[in-house]
């Protein structure tokens, strides 16, 4: 079953249907943040702590970077304005409610592939948090600055040497087609194409979170240790929280060389800030900001909700099931043949 | 089970070598009645900690001498050591034909084995190996992490709930007994292994395990295994887990994807590699 869904999802990548958009860029978003509902009082743990346990949906139709014609504009002034905006203004509202794809001509099951309600891109599908931003990037600018130019070069010689290698070994394939890390688990934490979705659990001296895809597990020590070695780089980075009133703040740094954010390798310098805020029954603000002096040319912030859904996670067994990965290199080794 | 113990001994000796090794099974989950866990604010006995067992099962769960490892290159280095195995009463009741094929998985190990490939552990098997785990005891659920392949399993406190398709690593139901956590944990796929030596199971897997405090820093695990496709009836391991305690113990990460795409893919590498043992 996973296999289906993920070789579907590069079929989606390989046809630029996702690839446009910084991908999984697309995430979403998050309501303002609301004043809390009148009668509404913060639900805690039986030690005190703010009580964010349960699964949540970080899904969203809101875009990682600000549609051009909107300018600085943070917010739509109402759904109708979000609505006419995003059609007449060309503005990317997201992918929430995109057209089905076309039923399949050859009758050969590919079409289930293209099925965006399969991933969760289907309007009607997923639960989202309502939201009037227009951006998950906030500020006036709303995206992701610029890289520093020697960043931007280094860059792009690794897409180039890429290219010309993708296909010599699984060494040579994407992060995500490896099954080692998806690319959204972060921090920051950010929506994906389709199971945008995650746990909490609160222990004693810890929060742990566990996200859907290729199950990816942080358990964030809140006892006030400090961060581990500099030396243990690690692929979601070395997180340690703390509470700051009723928010959850959570500080990040050691990240693994590789570990790409928003498209882009980070340094060693990269740090990641999240806070964690339970704003009514349902929802957990995430806002979090993106300092890397070495990559960036200044630090970003970022903001969704995420939204309580019932039920269970469900085992994401990406590597065991990668079928995908031997399939497609001993395609390249036949091509190479002919 | 005190008195069956007492009872079995003096039998024993009465009656001779033969009945000892009966006589002497270990009962560890029964014996330490006595400890109580700390309690968690809202009462329940507090198993949060990182924990990991010390001991020869992921060898193999049944009582083992030293033998060579399947690599001789690696030398003492990665031979398996002597175990004295937690499988209570020493022999897993395999079906014969479940026998042979363990024997035969034993056999081609280097291919077969799940835990070369990065798969995850499964249930119990990711329990004893060779990698710490984290309790995260939350209110309606406990969290299990483990260091090996990030597997992660999140037990359903609440009314029982059903897994809609098998997992590797089963769905979790748990509820309190006294001073003990017993999870039960079902739709475990037939993909995973008890060890490096092959014993294994089918889809038909059923496994009740028990978490119970024996010390502050030390924990009591009983797995009771059903697969009647595989065994001739039910058996148990059992074996005791060891808090971590360093001061600064944390799971790290051991996302071994990496380690086994060679093992995996190496053979569709469009140049082989240089060098037995490079990894770039």
């Amino acid at each position: 079953m996973r296999r289906h869904v993920l070789s579907s999802l590069f079929a989606l990548v390989a046809t630029g249907l996702l690839v446009s958009a910084p991908v999984f860029a697309q995430a979403q978003v998050a309501a303002k943040p609301a004043p809390a509902a009148k009668a509404w009082t913060m639900p805690r743990t039986p030690d005190g702590k703010p009580d964010l346990q349960g699964v949540y949906s970080n899904a969203t139709t809101i875009p990682v970077a600000r549609p051009a014609n909107l300018g600085a504009k943070e917010f739509y002034d109402s759904e109708a304005d979000k609505a006419a905006t995003a059609t007449a203004g060309g503005g990317r509202a997201g992918r929430g409610g995109a057209a089905r794809p076309a039923a399949d001509p050859e009758g050969n099951g590919l079409a289930v592939h293209y099925d965006t309600s399969q991933f969760g891109l289907g309007g009607p599908t997923v639960k989202r948090a309502a939201s009037l931003r227009t951006s998950i990037i906030t500020g006036p600018e709303g995206r992701v600055p610029p890289v520093l130019p020697e960043v931007a070069k280094a860059a792009q010689e690794r897409r180039a040497y890429q290219q010309a290698h993708q296909w010599d070994s699984a060494q040579n394939r994407p992060l995500a087609e490896r099954c080692i890390t998806w690319g959204f688990e972060g921090p920051p934490m950010m929506p994906v194409g389709y199971n945008s979705t995650l746990e909490i659990v609160q222990g004693q001296g810890y929060v742990a979170i566990v996200q859907e895809m290729i199950h990816d597990t942080r358990v964030i020590p809140t006892d006030g240790r400090p961060h581990g070695p500099a030396e243990i780089k690690r692929w979601m980075g070395d997180s340690v929280g703390h509470w700051e009133g009723d928010t959850l703040v959570v500080e990040t740094v050691n990240y693994n060389p590789q570990v790409v954010i928003q498209g882009q390798q980070v340094s060693d310098a990269a740090k990641v800030t999240e806070r964690f805020t339970r704003i009514d029954p349902d929802t957990i603000q995430y806002q979090f900001t993106v300092d890397d002096p070495k990559t960036w040319v200044k630090p970003f912030s970022g903001e969704y909700n995420m939204v309580h859904i019932d039920g269970n996670l469900y085992e994401y067994a990406c590597h065991e099931g990668n079928y995908g990965m031997a399939n497609n290199l001993s395609g390249a080794r036949a091509t190479e043949k002919k | 089970m005190r008195i069956c113990r007492l009872g079995g001994w003096l039998l024993a000796g009465a009656a001779g070598a033969a009945l000892l090794s009966l006589a002497v099974l270990p009962t560890p989950a029964q014996a330490p009645a006595a400890y109580k866990a700390p309690k968690t604010k809202d009462g329940k006995p507090n198993l949060n900690g990182i924990w990991q067992s010390n001991n020869e099962a992921n060898w193999d769960i049944r009582p083992h001498a030293a033998y060579a490892g399947p690599v001789y290159t690696l030398g003492a280095a990665y031979s398996t050591p002597a175990g004295l195995g937690v499988v209570e009463g020493g022999e897993i009741p395999y079906k014969p034909e479940a026998a042979a094929k363990q024997k035969e998985n034993f056999t081609n190990r280097l291919k077969l084995d799940p835990e070369i490939k990065c798969y995850m552990g499964g249930v119990p098997r990711s329990t004893y190996m060779p990698y710490p785990f984290q309790i995260v005891q939350g209110t309606g659920t406990i969290m299990f992490v483990y260091e090996f392949a990030g597997a992660v399993r999140v037990i359903n406190m609440g009314a029982p709930t059903k897994a809609p398709a098998d997992s590797w690593m089963g769905w979790s139901n748990g509820h309190w007994e006294g001073e003990s956590l017993v999870v039960d944990v079902t739709s475990l796929n037939d993909q995973t292994w008890f060890d490096r030596a092959g014993n294994w199971h089918s889809d038909a897997l059923h496994v009740i395990e028990r978490y119970t405090a024996i010390g502050p820093d030390a924990l009591q695990y009983e797995a009771t295994i059903d697969d009647p496709k595989v065994f001739t009836r039910q058996w148990k391991m059992s074996m005791p887990l060891y808090r971590r305690l360093e001061k600064n113990a944390q799971l790290l990460e051991y996302k071994c994807v990496e380690f086994a795409e060679e093992v995996l893919y190496g053979h569709l590498r469009k140049q082989p590699l240089q060098g037995k043992g490079d990894s770039k």
